[in-house]
């Protein structure tokens, strides 16, 4: 592994925290403000929002300003802070940080999400440790009057060119009055001693007694249970209730109006639910109680023969495609798909005094109110108190996948909890978190391409349609043309368009389309967002047109990414770890697929047979590069998350439209993988050296059209809607 | 009133008898481990053993727990020690965790019936438990290394995460 480029984000200026309780050494990054506004009272004693808390007493704690959400970034953060730190990392510990501006990137945006944490922190968490020791190594020197370049800094401990030493914690305190130095240098990725090798995760002794708190678990014991009833119709109002029968619940607490509904307030969930129940509601439906699935498709359909916004385009498509021979065409289908997290979503919140705490597992937690805030801004307007009055506690995450990047049930909770005495938890049940859900977005997309005498494409068309994440999420107060020159180029969302405007396969002519289409179903992020559906189509396509040519899958493929060695890189690693070409025992097929996503490379082959009318998924390789591998145990487990991820979806992910609702309900009607039929995943790390990419998402694209392109192999049949539907 | 052992110590609650066991061990009990996924018995992640045996806790009604013996995740062992606790931890088992109490009970379930599963066997007894984030073929490593710990065959120091 070599040092890898440097990072679009500038270097960072510390700060030294003075004038703390306990003294010891802390380390904040950027931010100046030590106190006052914006600095959470609860975090007092370390404000403001250290990175890095080394006390008298030895111990060593970073901040972990990101979510965990299972993909490993409260032990990551700490690898990176320990490696300059030169701690042994059993010695490192982790905290939460609270929201705050302090641990965001731009605009105080302290968000999780788009597999960027270690792309943004690579740097500036080494920083803080290199910074921190160095500070340190200034303090030992002082104390024993030698130069700071006869100290060594090694295993928590200062050493003393004579073979004395002075542990950490002892001078915490003497370290914490030296001047912050500037441009420490980093160590040279060939020193590494904790980076880049599999280290045990910080959280998975909590994880294995039930100790870890996740957001269902935290906020005061006596807090009462609330759920909420939504309106079952995207987009419909509450016009009437009748509270009475609710009320007469045993345990009931009381029955609130919101802004999206009606609270039942209870001792437990259990009477909540009861009296939930119980209510008599009259909803407003609205527009969308007539949509349904063949509506969405006719309009995504209508919306492509209109003609959509050019994502991506060169050469020129119009006049090749009239001098070309016979197209190839293929409509492919995706669904709308549920985030479906292990721990439904759920908030608890407190105001009283003007002042409001709340407790979550949020992958928002702090954002500029401009640009609609994050979990603390949004529970500040909720509850009607200052956002600086504001605390959010940030707890584990039983799953996220984007889902937790939403606000919402923040916004209910701290509703809700202005309105009562006494903290309230909002639990939402499988069914409220599978039918209230932000999608991930439907869509549909027609290919054509044209194939040139040795079979190489020379024309490649594709339109498709679909909704738009961002227009929701784009604050109003941006003008139109502004956005549509900027963010929504041509009136496209690239995060729908992503993965198929910029297909990497060598092409002299295409194009790329794509039309948004207004509906008033939810969508929003769903793990690798516009890749879980564009890999797909481009890696369904190009296996179509290899097959066309008469060429392998593999090597089709390969001659045509002559311009993008990362892709070819993975691709031929996971050929040649799969051993593509050799035999495959009876009965079964191979298939491939490559696809870059969140600046990570991810090749995948899987193998197949079909059993019972059902697709059987036996073997996954996996070859990923990501730049710079952190810790290679988390990015296998990353990998091998995606791939169950992404399999669910391909063989059963499906949320049906119907009257202007959500139809699938719970795990009978939207079904997960089962360990049953999980298959056995052999991974290949093969970072590049590049810089770092994540880890999160990019496993999850190209097992779907990994599985299809197999049963192709194997049946002749094409699949190209999904979930999967054989024969 | 329902009377049961809880954890090795008896506990007396006064709810609705209807009430499902998952959240008189939340509400009531303020035992958060055992977790709510799906409220009826599909996703298993709120596994605890009722008189020995695994149980999806939202779908037993207080009033059926009464005179059982049952345990969560907290009482499997006082410091998370047992076997099966410290295979998870060897074989880094956990991602978001929020599954694991009911994946960690279900085994701990399956080993006490049968002392050395073979992968067919796990699959049957797991296949209740859902993971969202795929830990399946680290459930089942760990599951393993649990048989063969309580076998006496490798160490219970539970070594760290090795490169796979």
């Amino acid at each position: 592994m070599s040092e890898p480029a440097k990072s679009r984000l500038s270097r960072r200026t510390f700060v030294k925290i003075t004038g703390l309780a306990g003294t010891g050494l802390v380390l904040g990054v950027g931010y100046k403000v030590v106190s006052g506004p914006g600095a959470p009272p609860s975090d007092a004693a370390f404000a403001p929002n250290p990175f890095l808390r080394i006390d008298t007493d030895g111990s060593i704690t970073v901040i972990v300003g990101k979510a965990e959400m299972g993909q490993g970034i409260a032990t990551s953060l700490p690898m990176l802070v320990a490696e300059e730190l030169e701690v042994p990392f059993e010695r490192v510990a982790f905290e939460f940080a609270p929201a705050h501006p302090a641990y965001g990137v731009a605009m105080g945006m302290q968000v999780t999400g788009g597999s960027t944490s270690t792309v943004e922190t690579w740097e500036s968490m080494r920083e803080a440790g290199a910074t921190a020791r160095e500070m340190l190594r200034v303090a030992a020197a002082a104390e024993w009057g030698v130069t700071a370049q006869e100290v060594v800094m090694r295993d928590a401990q200062a050493h003393h060119p004579d073979g004395a030493t002075l542990d950490y914690g002892a001078l915490a305190a003497a370290a914490a009055a030296v001047a912050v130095p500037k441009d420490v240098p980093l160590k040279d990725a060939s020193q590494f001693r904790i980076i880049g090798l599999p280290q045990n995760r910080l959280d998975v002794p909590q994880k294995t007694t039930g100790a870890a708190v996740f957001g269902l678990d935290a906020g005061p014991p006596d807090a009462r249970i609330a759920v909420i009833a939504r309106s079952p119709v995207f987009g419909g109002r509450l016009r009437s209730f009748d509270p009475a029968a609710a009320l007469a619940v045993p345990g009931v607490h009381s029955v609130v109006e919101l802004s999206n509904g009606v609270a039942v307030v209870a001792d437990g969930y259990w009477p909540a639910q009861k009296g939930r129940s119980a209510l008599v509601i009259d909803w407003d439906e609205g527009v969308a109680s007539t949509l349904n699935d063949a509506e969405v498709t006719r309009r995504f359909a209508e919306a492509i023969r209109e003609g959509g916004g050019v994502a991506g385009e060169h050469g020129d498509v119009d006049a090749a495609s009239v001098s070309a021979g016979e197209a190839i065409t293929a409509t492919y289908a995706l669904p709308y798909l549920a985030h479906a997290t292990m721990e439904p979503m759920n908030c608890t919140a407190l105001v009283e005094d003007g002042r409001c705490t709340v407790w979550v597992g949020t992958q928002f937690q702090n954002g500029p109110s401009a640009l609609g805030g994050g979990a603390r801004q949004v529970a500040a307007k909720a509850a009607g108190v200052d956002a600086d009055d504001t605390v959010v506690h940030s707890t584990f995450l039983g799953g996220g996948f984007g889902r937790r990047a939403e606000k919402d049930f923040v916004q209910e909770a701290a509703e809700l909890a202005g309105l009562l005495d006494g903290p309230v938890k909002v639990i939402w049940s499988r069914e409220d978190d599978m039918q209230h859900d932000f999608y991930r977005p439907a869509s549909l997309h027609e290919l054509s391409a044209v194939l040139d005498d040795a079979g190489m494409p020379a024309v490649w068309r594709h339109d498709m349609a679909g909704q738009s994440i961002l227009t929701r999420l784009l604050p109003g107060w941006i003008p139109g043309f502004v956005r549509d020159r900027t963010v929504m180029k041509n009136g496209v969302d690239p995060t729908s368009a992503e993965g198929a405007s910029n297909q990497p396969y060598h092409v002299p002519h295409f194009r790329m389309t794509a039309a948004m289409v207004d509906l008033p179903i939810p969508v929003g992020f769903w793990r690798s967002v516009g890749h879980s559906s564009t890999a797909f189509v481009v890696e369904s396509f190009i296996d179509e047109l290899a097959d066309a040519a008469g060429r392998d899958p593999y090597t089709y493929r390969r001659e045509l990414l002559g311009d993008h060695p990362r892709h070819l890189a993975v691709l031929n690693a996971v050929a040649e770890a799969a051993a593509w070409g050799s035999d495959v025992p009876e009965g079964r097929a191979r298939g491939i697929a490559v696809a870059e996503s969140f600046g990570s490379y991810v090749a995948q082959v899987a193998e197949v047979s079909v059993e019972d009318g059902r697709p059987r998924i036996h073997k996954v390789w996996c070859a990923i590069d990501c730049g710079v591998v952190v810790n290679p145990a988390i990015v296998r487990a990353q990998m091998e998350s995606g791939i169950i991820f992404g399999l669910t979806a391909a063989l059963y992910g499906r949320v049906n439209i119907e009257a202007g609702r959500a139809v699938q309900s719970n795990f009978h009607d939207y079904q997960m993988l089962r360990m049953n039929e999980a298959p056995d995943i052999h991974v290949v790390l093969a970072p590049s050296g590049d810089g770092p990419g994540g880890a999160g998402e990019p496993g999850v694209p190209p097992i779907a059209p990994a599985v299809t392109n197999a049963l192709f192999a194997l049946t002749g049949e094409r699949i190209r809607t999904l979930p999967i539907a054989l024969g | 009133m329902v009377t049961f052992n809880l954890n090795g110590q008896t506990v007396e609650v006064d709810v609705a008898d209807d009430t499902p066991l998952l959240w008189v061990l939340r509400d009531t009990l303020h035992l958060t481990g055992t977790k709510f996924g799906c409220g009826l018995g599909l996703c298993g992640a709120c596994t605890v053993h009722v008189d020995g045996l695994a149980q999806p806790a939202c779908q037993i009604p207080v009033s059926t727990a009464d005179g059982t013996v049952i345990t969560t995740i907290e009482g499997l062992s006082s410091d998370g020690s047992s076997n099966v606790q410290a295979a998870w931890v060897a074989e880094q088992v956990p991602q978001c965790g929020y599954c694991q109490s009911g994946q960690i009970m279900a085994a701990a379930a399956l080993l006490a019936s049968n002392a050395d599963p073979s992968d067919a066997a796990i699959d049957v007894a797991m296949s209740g438990n859902i993971c969202r984030c795929g830990t399946y073929a680290s459930i089942k490593r760990a599951i393993h290394r649990a048989a063969a710990m309580n076998a006496g065959v490798i160490s219970t120091d539970g070594s760290a995460g090795r490169d796979r």
